[in-house]
């Protein structure tokens, strides 16, 4: 069970890494992406826009809490 | 050879010198304070399992359909690259501290010495496990790097070339010069490495979504562009207002 748990714990620092909230990101511009190509709408600007918000809310994290310490 | 395939070598090169360049600091040490034999087998096993790996998935990624390939393999480069740039845009602006090869070489030294000593003849648990540790998990990026970016484009040979001829050329430097590679720009290398996966993401993962770029293909070098600029002048802004708080504090 120690090993399954370890191997997971892994594979998420590998794929996930340091903040969750950049993956979010991602999968919410990919959907988001997708379901406007669905309804006929390409919008190619939607997935960048997201991660420029996933980014910066990320750094902006890290500057926040800077500051209070 | 096209741009695109001189792109998918680049990036393959790239991202395999800045994680020989770590894996090389690792082995050093530990093969200077422990011996090297039991840290040759540590490389050796952890090269023979990358193999495996490579071998196993390989095949079985360039069968997937390439849309979805697009957009699973666009999904995890752009998680994977967003984890590089923020790390570079906080050392570039101070927030985290620089990659030091020397101070690394440094501290691993040091907790080797700490350990119980060995005969150097017998087998070294400590220098095994280590040497493999280091030399499988930041093979672990090179195999996923290679594996995604040559499957996308239909040339995993081309990907594993541009590995190879980063890891060759940084242990022929890394052997001559008998040190920690700290002359290596591994904070610029990490920081277009990380501009290079985040833009190949967006432009692999939006089309695998059904989204056509203007301009196709020329699309990508526009967003390359766009990633560098953003993310040097978030950097920059960082920087600037990280020493100005430290001014104000001072």
């Amino acid at each position: 069970m120690t090993a399954v748990k370890n191997f997971v714990a892994f594979l998420y620092d590998f794929v996930v890494g340091d903040d969750w909230r950049m993956s979010v990101a991602v999968i919410l511009g990919l959907v988001a992406t997708g379901l406007a190509v669905r309804s006929g709408l390409n919008l190619w600007w939607l997935l960048p826009l997201f991660v420029v918000a996933g980014l910066g809310i990320s750094l902006r994290r890290v500057v926040r809490k800077n500051g209070e310490t | 050879m096209n741009a695109g395939a001189w792109g998918l070598l680049l990036s393959s090169f790239l991202a395999s010198a800045v994680e020989t360049v770590e894996a090389f600091t690792i082995v050093l040490a530990v093969g200077i304070t422990r011996g090297w034999k039991s840290t040759m087998l540590g490389v050796g096993a952890a090269l023979c399992t990358l193999a495996v790996l490579v071998a196993l998935l390989g095949p079985g990624l360039v069968a997937i359909p390439i849309d979805v390939l697009r957009l699973v393999v666009g999904a995890l480069l752009l998680i994977f690259g967003l984890q590089w740039l923020r790390k570079a845009i906080l050392r570039a602006s101070g927030y985290k501290a620089m990659h030091d090869e020397v101070a690394i070489f440094a501290r691993e030294a040091a907790e080797a010495r700490e350990q119980p000593p060995t005969d150097r003849s017998a087998f070294d648990q400590y220098a095994f496990s280590l040497s493999f540790k280091g030399v499988f998990l930041e093979g672990l990026e090179v195999v996923f790097i290679v594996l995604t970016f040559g499957a996308i484009h239909g040339n995993i040979a081309l990907a594993a070339l541009g590995a190879v001829i980063a890891v060759a050329l940084v242990v022929i430097v890394g052997l001559a010069v008998r040190a920690p590679l700290s002359k290596v720009p591994e904070n610029t290398l990490k920081f277009t490495v990380g501009v290079m996966l985040t833009s190949f993401g967006i432009f692999w993962g939006a089309e695998g979504a059904g989204i056509v770029w203007p301009g196709n293909d020329l699309a990508l070098l526009g967003i390359v562009v766009g990633t560098a600029v953003a993310s040097l002048a978030t950097a920059a802004t960082m920087k600037r207002e990280r020493d100005r708080g430290l001014a104000v504090a001072t």
